[in-house]
């Protein structure tokens, strides 16, 4: 309850959720160190995947699991800020800050139109709507001949950002742990405020929010808004990490792998898309491998065990992994 | 100056005239109560008053404004707090994160994105007064969905108040409750009294008489008398149309 200068509430150390957020954090601090002595590289790169994955899904957790919103259209943003990277370092432009920039107004922009239409509607509708906007920006970029249409676009040069060369893997898997720490940070915060608590309560109950006299709507837009650039931020690293940019990271699939992602790790809690995407992507890598050593005829079919792993933290957990896990007294997130 | 008048308001539901030309006034301080039997159009009515149901003709002055064409949330924002027939909270909230709620809708937006909302100290005293007010004061932390149904009743008034209202529409406020919660609910009204202008649908007919200044009987989305408690109960054609012989 009282003012506390770090922390938005009180901490409550002990608390399973505290623990496992805390492990998982110096477990990933730590990922560089531990392959670099396996001589491994590869476990880098894929780390930052995770810490990207993870980044998109916090952005889409903050309307998804706080206000509500099913959007099965963020890869849209994901992809917008790839190509925020890709299309100006095709003409030379490799400045990270540039492409940061770029990313992150596009995306308010685009968040601002997509979102004031969608949010005239909710439930199916906006489902619909915000997957139809989406397919029409993946079509739009599979249209953009002149820089690589369908095939999509190489970055020649990683994003150059003051100090940082992103082009040292290390470099970029603790420039993406660090954003992905400071947006888990502000959304924490977020959502403990006043701005939070009308969120949440336009998810809870937005009837009632508005005849005690909240404008919800201004509230889920620039929610949803704020959600977008988050994304577009992780396309950014995306474009930076796989040093390409195509309307693939812009398929609806990959916004629902987003909604798989919050619900798994525990929707409406702020850590759980962190846990989410750890598991999920971790099952994708090994799973394969598994199933190729125990039954090599099968190897096609790992997609079914991922399937059935899903099913099972559905049914069994409903809060999700992270989000079934008890928090302190008085502490949802 | 009345807190409250419609003029000739009409809501039709395909062919159905849902409220029918109704025209009534809450004074300052006074409780109107609207009585009539189920699908008589009381909370279309409500829904109208608060702008959540558009009415195609007619209009609504609140304190001599005219809101007709003023949405739902400026409404609230005029001073216009309402209560639901079916409670409306937000489930998995706290009691006092209900409350709050309304305290804050007091503000004109709440962007505000950094400090826990739970350390606008002003705001929290205001909560936890709305909450003693309707007697839930030990009931601060408890989550909305674990609370009893008259419980839940009492909050929505709690929520109302809490907004600082200059008129307070109150639907069904005894839906549901129990002997006990209804004569703690009619003193807390009784209390109140005076402090705001309230319009009143109620079911409980010893609430009404008990509580209302003047009472209104609606039957098929028209009004067919207003008078005093005493005036209505004599009224040969409301005891035709609604009381019956039980009154």
């Amino acid at each position: 309850m009282n003012g506390n200068l770090w922390f938005p509430e009180p901490i409550h150390w002990t608390a399973p959720r505290t623990l496992v957020a805390l492990v998982v954090l110096a477990a990933l601090a730590l990922l560089p160190a531990i392959t670099g002595m396996l001589g491994s590289d590869y476990y880098v790169s894929f780390g930052t995947r995770v810490l990207i994955y993870a980044l998109a899904a916090v952005g889409l957790n903050f309307i998804l699991g706080f206000g509500g919103m099913v959007s099965l259209g963020h890869a849209m943003y994901v992809m917008l800020g790839a190509y925020a990277v890709a299309i100006p370092a095709s003409h030379g432009v490799t400045s990270g800050w540039t492409h940061l920039a770029i990313a992150a107004a596009t995306a308010a922009v685009l968040a601002a139109g997509v979102g004031a239409v969608a949010l005239r509607t909710s439930g199916i509708a906006f489902i619909m709507i915000t997957l139809a906007f989406a397919q029409m920006l993946y079509f739009g970029a599979v249209g953009l001949k002149d820089y690589g249409g369908d095939d999509g676009l190489t970055v020649a040069e990683r994003s150059v950002a003051g100090l940082y060369d992103l082009s040292n893997p290390t470099t970029l898997y603790y420039v993406a742990l660090v954003t992905l720490v400071l947006t888990l940070y502000l959304s924490w915060r977020t959502v403990l405020s006043p701005f939070g608590l009308v969120l949440r309560a336009t998810k809870a109950n937005a009837r009632r929010a508005t005849a005690l006299g909240h404008p919800v709507f201004r509230y889920q837009l620039t929610a949803y808004v704020v959600s977008a650039v988050i994304c577009a931020v992780a396309g950014v690293l995306l474009a930076n990490l796989t040093k390409f940019a195509s309307p693939s990271y812009g398929a609806w699939t990959l916004s629902g792998e987003l909604i798989v992602i919050v619900i798994l790790g525990g929707i409406g809690t702020v850590f759980g898309p962190v846990v989410g995407a750890i598991i999920l992507l971790a099952l994708e890598e090994l799973l394969p491998s598994l199933v190729e050593i125990a039954m090599p005829d099968y190897k096609a079919n790992w997609m079914l065990l991922l399937g059935l792993f899903i099913f099972v933290v559905a049914l069994a957990l409903k809060r999700g992994v992270f989000g079934s896990l008890r928090a302190g007294r008085g502490d949802s997130r | 100056m009345s807190a409250l008048v419609t003029r000739s308001l009409v809501k039709r539901f395909g062919g159905v005239l849902a409220t029918d030309h109704v025209s009534l006034t809450v004074e300052p301080g006074e409780i109107h109560a609207i009585i009539g039997p189920n699908g008589a159009g009381k909370s279309t009515l409500i829904g109208q008053l608060a702008g959540e149901i558009a009415s195609d003709e007619g209009q609504v002055l609140m304190f001599d404004q005219d809101v007709t064409a003023v949405r739902t949330h400026q409404r609230a924002q005029l001073g216009l707090a309402r209560t639901y027939q079916v409670t409306q909270l937000a489930k998995e909230f706290t009691a006092l994160d209900n409350v709050l709620l309304a305290v804050n809708a007091r503000q004109r937006h709440n962007f505000r994105f950094w400090r826990n909302a739970h350390d606008d100290a002003t705001a929290m005293t205001k909560a936890t007064a709305a909450l003693v007010t309707v007697g839930l004061g030990a009931m601060h932390h408890a989550t909305v969905g674990t609370m009893a149904h008259g419980e839940q009743r009492q909050l929505e008034i709690a929520m109302a108040l809490a907004t600082e209202p200059k008129l307070l529409l109150l639907d069904e406020p005894l839906a549901g409750m129990s002997q006990g919660e209804s004569t703690a609910i009619i003193a807390l009204l009784q209390s109140l009294r005076g402090r705001y202008p309230m319009l009143l649908v109620e079911h409980d007919m010893e609430a009404v008489f008990a509580l209302a200044d003047r009472v209104s009987v609606l039957v098929y989305g028209r009004i067919i008398a207003t008078d005093t408690p005493a005036g209505i109960r004599n009224n040969a054609e409301v005891r035709a149309a609604y009381l019956g012989e039980t009154v």
